[in-house]
């Protein structure tokens, strides 16, 4: 029973009711019901409205990687609670929490791998844990992957999903928008190409800093992506906010990413991308 | 108070120690080393007659967030009246517009030639409504970095003064990539190759204090705060009650007291008493000083090293275990 609710809460939309038992999500935009085999085989997008489900960082890597080709990076940096932060609750349980319901030490997933043959360093944040809030953790292991891209002669590809920096590490996490930085500079001067994809939802420091920086900047379908949060912004204008507003077709629209480039076509479009940007030679 | 000078020497000897076997074995200790760097700049700061007195009937922190913000505290310009013989203000990011709330240009700071960069509130109603209370816009941010080209190919160093509650959440705003605009500015800042000062003067809030705030030393006025959130914003998280607010400046540990324990902070500059809207003219002496004096020495650097060590700077900040 622990164990079955263990997988459950690894799905990645809530399920249906006692209708619609586990081999089923339903879609949250169209409410179709989707067999989850079928979505698997589709990237976790609905067969009927086109809409991109959110993947938490492994379902990330399958969807990405070539089959396989995965060596994980990330894990050996564990997050503290460096301010004894509390609120509601302290910084310690929370983090316990999310790490139950992700198994994993923070908000990042990184590593080394494959797109079509294309090696490439991957870091994929997890919204799943704590909204993909960037702390310290966040930030070092970005750092870290760009640095290992640059090591090793490797594009980097980042994943963002995240509400921005996280409250519980204050300042601390304030300034892994410098670091990320600082490292991706690293991996530019090496003449290495970082592309960032940017999927639902985007917002706050990490729109302000590594996710923005990027040498090419694509987007999923639909995403929210923004540096201010809707809701703050509505209490700003007063005034309701436009249709589309701060989704990726509207950024595209207005010159702030290169392509809004549907799920199941991302693996082509990269290793496209990246293999022309690093001038790989591929036999007529 | 005076820091135990033995124990500052013996903590400073281990932080080389760490360092010099980080480098030689190519491992990581920045875990164990940021710590220690804290408790060493604590010590060096307890020292330092430059700072603050020791704490006695210390305001608490949210108090401090009012001093931050009272009515008649001293604004950037108002500094830069003080302790700048001349100032030739800098208009337009060539793209989309001008922004009255960070502003900047040429100056000459106690005598030496500088790159100013101020958010800046407004002093009266009228005022502080066209400058949006220091919010800037990304036309803000743009001007910003169009400023640091001209700071980085005339060799002027930069000294930017922060004071803003954040980023402007408009709607226009997030259309022109205020997200975009500050990510730029901070690589560009991290990118100079002449000194960079920063000090927080009153509000540090969040990416759109950030923006112009990655300098090689990074200064802030005792009475000033410095965070990722508001503490009204966190408020309304934790809470859903901005009213909390104070307990949220609690938690948050944005003092500068605080910032400079982390790490985050280079020095602490004393205050008037009561706060510097209460003798702005002192206020701004304290300022003067302590910018002058990082600025003197940062500029006996290369512009390599300028460089490098502000890169390495904010590469290690963070706080973080590691299990192998
Ligand atoms: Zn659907």
């Amino acid at each position: 029973m622990a164990l079955d609710r263990f997988f459950r809460r690894r799905r990645p939309q809530q399920q249906g009711g006692a209708d619609m038992p586990d081999l089923w999500t339903q879609c949250p935009k169209c409410k179709e019901g989707l067999y989850n085999r079928d979505l698997e085989t589709n990237a976790f997008v609905c067969h009927k409205c086109g809409h991109h489900l959110r993947l938490d960082a492994a379902q990330r890597v399958t969807v990405l990687l070539d089959e396989g080709s995965f060596t994980q990076l990330s894990g050996a940096v564990q997050p503290t609670d460096a301010l004894a932060f509390q609120d509601t609750e302290s910084y310690p349980e929370r983090l316990k929490r999310a790490q139950k319901k992700t198994g994993r030490p923070d908000a990042i997933l990184t590593g080394t791998g494959a797109i079509l043959g294309v090696p490439v360093t991957l870091a994929v944040m997890d919204f799943a844990f704590s909204g993909g809030s960037m702390g310290s953790v966040v930030g070092e292991e970005i750092a870290r992957a760009a640095e290992h891209a640059a090591r090793h002669g490797t594009p980097l590809v980042i994943v963002t999903a995240s509400g921005g920096a996280r409250m519980q590490e204050s300042a601390l996490s304030l300034m892994q928008m410098a670091k990320t930085t600082v490292a991706l500079e690293t991996l530019a001067e090496q003449g290495l190409p970082y592309v960032s994809l940017l999927t639902d939802p985007t917002t706050g420091g990490v729109t302000a800093s590594f996710a923005t920086i990027a040498d090419v900047i694509v987007a999923e379908p639909g995403a929210l992506i923004g540096f201010a949060g809707p809701r703050v912004i509505q209490q700003t204008i007063r005034q309701s906010l436009p249709d589309g507003f701060q989704r990726a077709e509207f950024l595209l629209s207005h010159g702030m990413v290169d392509a809004v480039v549907d799920r199941r076509e991302q693996r082509e479009y990269l290793a496209s991308l990246l293999g022309l940007l690093t001038r790989r030679e591929v036999s007529a | 108070m005076t820091a135990p000078i033995d124990t500052l020497k013996e903590l400073e000897a281990r932080v080389r120690d760490l360092e010099v076997t980080a480098q030689r074995t190519g491992q990581n200790l920045d875990a164990a080393i940021t710590p220690l760097r804290a408790e060493v700049d604590r010590l060096r700061a307890a020292q330092n007659p430059a700072q603050p007195p020791a704490p006695k009937g210390d305001p608490t922190r949210w108090e401090r967030v009012q001093l931050a913000r009272a009515p008649g505290r001293p604004t950037a310009l108002d500094y830069v009246e003080h302790l700048c013989t001349e100032f030739t203000e800098l208009h337009g990011d060539r793209r989309y517009g001008d922004d009255p709330a960070l502003i900047g240009g040429p100056a000459r700071w106690q005598g030496v030639p500088v790159m100013l960069l101020l958010q800046q509130k407004g002093r009266d109603t009228k005022s502080k409504i066209k400058r949006r209370f220091g919010s800037a816009n990304p036309e803000g941010y743009r001007k910003a970095v169009r400023l640091m080209d001209l700071a980085d190919k005339f060799g002027l160093p930069v000294v930017a003064l922060v004071d803003t509650q954040g980023a402007y959440p408009g709607l226009e705003a997030e259309e022109r990539g205020q997200g975009w605009a500050i990510a730029e500015s901070i690589r560009r800042m991290l990118n100079l190759r002449v000194p960079v000062v920063n000090v927080v003067i009153g509000e540090g809030g969040s990416g759109g204090a950030l923006a112009i705030g990655v300098g090689n030393r990074v200064l802030i006025q005792e009475n000033a705060w410095y965070s990722v959130i508001s503490p009204e914003g966190a408020a309304s998280i934790i809470w859903k009650d901005a009213s909390k607010a104070p307990l949220a400046a609690e938690a948050l540990r944005l003092t500068a007291p605080d910032l400079l324990e982390l790490g985050i902070v280079e020095e602490v500059i004393p205050e008037p008493e009561g706060g510097a809207h209460l003798n702005p003219q002192q206020a701004a002496q304290a300022v003067g000083e302590a910018v002058t004096r990082h600025l003197r020495d940062l500029m006996a650097q290369s512009p390599t090293d300028l460089k490098t060590g502000r890169a390495a700077r904010f590469r290690r900040l963070g706080a973080y275990t590691e299990t192998t």
